[in-house]
């Protein structure tokens, strides 16, 4: 019997032998597959299992963490959500996450290695660090001057400090409360679901996802590029351009809404948006140097990262003619984004340069202690720092007196220039209303902020959509809750 | 018995010397004491992960645990002086850890406590312990009641039927608000049955009967009674749909008679019917299909996007263990369901405590099948030889069966991990196990102390 008593044991050591290869597969060898299966909640859980970090403006979060004690334990609330929406995007625990939130993620869970003091040793303990914080740039008071600007209507601010690129404004309309989005529950999806459905777009980010013919706000760019070109010598030396203006090739005959633009100087052309002078301007320019100008101050560019992706606007470089002259008063092929306007805005305010615009200020840990500062932005001459003198002056004169005057601030130095822009086929669409500005404080040594504003409205008569009318005043709010701050 | 072996085999045959065995209680008590310390560390480290506090009862339930494991240990000093130290020491440390982890799941679903109900359970376990350590003089006692046994464990067995299925099985009985499941108890009757037909038929059925290719049957009149009692409890098993004691009742069956006759064709005849029921159960049961299928493909329900089935959640489990572990109360086993503190306990064992920590609870295991076994081989009485030897296997095949479950070795049975698993019937029966094999192996041992007569 010993013998087989033997046996029955060897074969129950073969059991705890194979028990124990078996945990060896599992927990060494498949351990790395089955942590990284879809099915697996556990990363959700360890993600959600602490505070976020928090999205600051003007040193106040608008964002904060909510304790639901369920299993994915911390949900995102939003202090004025719609307000910052275009800033923030959303963090939700079923649809992910967008913008502000989607970008710095690795900072707001805690997963950035950056965050943790030491990071071989959170990799043998698993400690998760806790989330830090994103300064953004914005400027509250602009942000909201924006937001009430634009009202119940459909359209975007984009604002920036002309001198570092850092992003003062970005406000889109209509808008909606990321907090909606936050969480699991089955309101979520229906909130996600309605949103989606949304005729009117809400969670569309006009100010950097979307690009608009910006019409005669274009005609900063073709103007800097005549001047810089030398098509245009003298700003009051007449143009030698007849209106109505037939396009090159064609029979087709471009007008103007205002009256006085046949030969006019480009300081009047510009103060009373003159299409048929700009349009000439841009075929005498030529295809080549119109493009070179337009990309100079960021058309065509797809890496724009602000540090989301903002939409490329774009400036079509294989134009015959008659579609060059119709693309250099911001018609045909030309689109651009708010962001994108406001950077030609700030270009002519910052002596014809462009500094690439950001949202983020600094990273810090969760004790405030510096992860990351935005370090000094590339900046690229747009135009000659001449151009951009006499292009300040053309602009202030459409604020003083000519179609921008509804943006004029007293005790202020305001440039500024309107743009209708048709749309749809056959321009049937509801016209755009666009303003782009500067200002500058009386004793300031340089403009402060620039504005681009666009309302797409759909509601109001066509014959009242005018860059100045409807835009104008939401950038003059803008600028001054800028400089009110910066007084 | 053969002369084949060596070592203790030998020692088996040699005649007894005056030598004074050391009874090695300080160690056993030693050994106590590190096996009440640790859960209660364990029960520390739970409530400081979770709350960043001790936890306000660690010092009752350490008291608690001490307690009950002294009372056992006096017991085993009075009246089993001889008994092999690591057998009490393994019971204590296992059923311990056991409520550590129960205690740690309990965190996760606070409208269903299950940690003081299993401590009553130890308790009672612990006391059925101390008795058997104390009335029952010696084992071969046990022999005389075989088929007061065997009776006792069909009646056990068939009770259930009378009562209503629980998750689809019909293995349990309420009684005054506890669930008792009675086929525990009808394992240690029946491995008791077992031991004392095989050791009175041993030569009868080694030695008996037709010839059939190389393979001795024996005659249907000593083999009759055996395998009709074998066929009418896992009849009783097949019946309830608890397929994981079916198996555990044909293992034993096998493994019993194999070490009783020496007759190797009895594994061979054993495989082919385990390899014939198990297709046809297979085939013919929804259930047992089901769960085949679920061993065959565990993420089918998750990638068809169903969510993980409980498969897939323990293996989860065990992966994000690793080597080292998460740290008691820091894992997520209890996403595995409403099973994670009884079949599945051993998945929050693995991922909180990791392959080391699972390793050493094997391991442990190994050890107490191996001190079973070693008694058994000590013994001279062949009935306390299979006893041992049938103790120490269901133990060992109950670890494999649901150990092997859980991690994806092999088709998930629903059974308990021995002491670590929720369910009092199983605590309280192994207990038993334990208490019985401390009785064998004093047994064992004191034969050879020269003062005393075998």
């Amino acid at each position: 019997m010993t013998r087989h008593i033997r046996h029955a044991a060897v074969f129950c050591a073969l059991l705890l032998a194979a028990l124990l290869v078996n945990a060896a597969r599992i927990q060494v060898f498949q351990a790395p597959a089955y942590d990284d299966h879809p099915a697996n909640r556990r990363p959700a859980i360890a993600r959600y299992g602490q505070p976020r970090g928090d999205i600051l403006v003007g040193g106040r979060p608008v964002t904060g963490s909510k304790d639901t004690a369920g299993r994915l334990r911390y949900e995102r609330t939003y202090t004025d959500g719609p307000l910052y929406a275009p800033v923030t995007g959303f963090a939700s625990q079923v649809y992910g996450s967008s913008l502000l939130e989607d970008t710095e993620d690795g900072i707001l869970s805690g997963t950035d290695p950056m965050l943790a003091p030491f990071p071989l040793v959170g990799d043998l303990t698993r400690a998760r660090s806790r989330g830090g914080d994103v300064v953004t740039t914005l400027n509250a008071a602009a942000q909201r001057a924006a937001y009430a600007g634009l009202g119940a209507r459909k359209g975007a601010v984009a604002a920036l400090e002309p001198s570092t690129g850092r992003i003062l404004a970005l406000v889109s309309t209509p808008s909606y409360d990321p907090e909606s989005l936050s969480g699991n529950s089955a309101t979520v999806a229906r909130s996600w679901a309605q949103l989606n459905e949304d005729p009117s777009k809400p969670m569309l980010n006009r100010a950097t996802g979307q690009t608009y013919p910006p019409g005669s706000t274009f005609k900063v760019v073709t103007a800097a590029a005549a001047l810089d070109a030398g098509v245009v010598r003298d700003v009051d030396e007449p143009t030698d351009s007849p209106a109505p203006y037939t396009l090159p090739g064609t029979r087709t005959r471009l007008t103007n809404e205002s009256e006085g633009c046949e030969d006019a100087p480009l300081r009047v052309a510009f103060e009373w948006s003159c299409n048929t002078v700009f349009a000439k301007l841009g075929v005498d320019v030529g295809v080549a140097d119109m493009a070179a100008t337009a990309e100079a101050f960021g058309f065509n560019a797809t890496d724009l990262r602000v540090p989301y992706a903002v939409a490329p606007s774009t400036f079509d470089t294989t134009v015959d003619r008659a579609q060059l002259a119709l693309s250099a008063i911001g018609q045909y092929n030309t689109r651009a984004t708010p962001l994108q306007m406001a950077m030609v805005a700030a270009a002519v305010a910052n002596g014809g340069q462009v500094r690439e615009p950001y949202l983020v200020e600094r990273t810090t840990t969760a004790h405030g202690s510096t992860v990351a500062a935005a370090g000094p932005r590339p900046a690229r001459q747009a135009m000659r720092p001449s151009t951009a003198v006499r292009l300040r002056e053309l602009m202030r004169n459409v604020v003083e007196d000519g179609t921008g005057t509804n943006a004029a601030i007293p005790g202020v130095t305001v440039g500024g220039k309107t743009g209708t822009a048709q749309h749809g086929i056959g321009n049937s669409g509801t016209p755009y209303a666009w303003f782009v500005s500067w200002a500058q404080g009386g004793r300031a040594l340089e403009p402060k902020v620039a504005v681009a504003v666009v309302v797409e409205d759909a509601a109001a008569d066509r014959g009242d959509i005018t860059g100045g009318g409807v835009a104008a005043p939401i950038a003059r709010a803008v600028m001054e809750a800028v400089l009110g701050t910066a007084r | 018995m053969t002369k084949a072996g060596t070592g203790t085999a030998v020692a088996v045959e040699a005649p007894a010397v005056a030598v004074r065995l050391p009874r090695r209680r300080g160690i056993e008590l030693a050994l106590i004491v590190v096996a009440v310390l640790l859960p209660v560390y364990g029960y520390c480290a739970v409530g400081l992960a979770r709350h960043g506090t001790l936890p306000p009862g660690a010092a009752g339930y350490g008291a608690g645990l001490g307690v009950l494991a002294l009372l056992a240990h006096v017991a085993v000093r009075l009246r089993a002086p001889y008994a092999d130290p690591l057998l009490l020491p393994i019971g204590v440390l296992l059923n311990g850890l056991g409520l550590v982890l129960i205690y740690r799941l309990d965190l996760e679903t606070p409208g269903d406590r299950a940690a003081p109900a299993q401590l009553i359970w130890s308790a009672l376990g612990a006391a059925l312990f101390t008795g058997i350590v104390f009335f029952l003089r010696d084992h071969r006692f046990l022999q005389r009641y075989a088929y007061v046994c065997v009776a006792v464990a069909l009646a056990l067995l068939t009770l259930p039927i009378f009562f209503p299925a629980v998750n689809g099985a019909r293995i349990w009985i309420r009684v005054a608000g506890f669930s008792i499941q009675p086929g525990e108890f009808a394992k240690v009757l029946l491995a008791v049955f077992f031991a004392a037909y095989l050791s009175a038929n041993r030569s009868a059925l080694a030695y008996t009967g037709r010839r059939i290719w190389r393979l001795q049957l024996p005659t249907g009149r000593v083999l009759g009674p055996i395998v009709a009692i074998w066929l009418a409890s896992v009849g009783v098993l097949v019946l309830e749909r608890d397929l994981g004691t079916s198996l555990l009742f044909f293992g034993l069956f096998v493994v019993m008679l194999y070490v009783a006759t020496g007759r190797s064709g009895w594994i061979a005849v054993g495989l082919l019917l385990a390899v014939l029921g198990a297709v046809a159960v297979a085939r013919l049961e929804p259930h047992v299909h089901g769960r085949i299928e679920d061993w065959l493909h565990p993420f089918a329900t998750a990638d068809a996007g169903q969510g993980p089935g409980q498969l897939a959640q323990s293996l989860f489990a065990f992966a994000e263990g690793g080597i080292l572990g998460t740290g008691l109360g820091l894992g997520h086993s209890v996403l595995i369901g409403f099973a994670a503190k009884s079949d599945f306990v051993l998945a929050t064992a693995g991922e909180e405590l990791g392959l080391a920590g699972l390793s050493a609870v094997f391991l442990l295991y190994g050890l107490l099948v191996e001190r079973g076994y070693r008694a058994g081989l000590a013994l001279r009485d062949p009935f306390g030889r299979l006893l041992a030897v049938g103790l120490a296997s269901i133990v060992a095949l109950q670890v494999f069966v649901i150990a092997g479950g859980v991690t994806g070795l092999i088709p998930l049975t629903g059974m308990a991990m021995p002491f670590l698993a929720q369910g009092g019937s199983s605590v309280v029966t192994n207990w038993a196990i334990v208490a019985l094999l401390i009785r064998v192996s004093h047994a064992a041992r004191r034969q050879y102390d020269g003062r005393v007569a075998p």
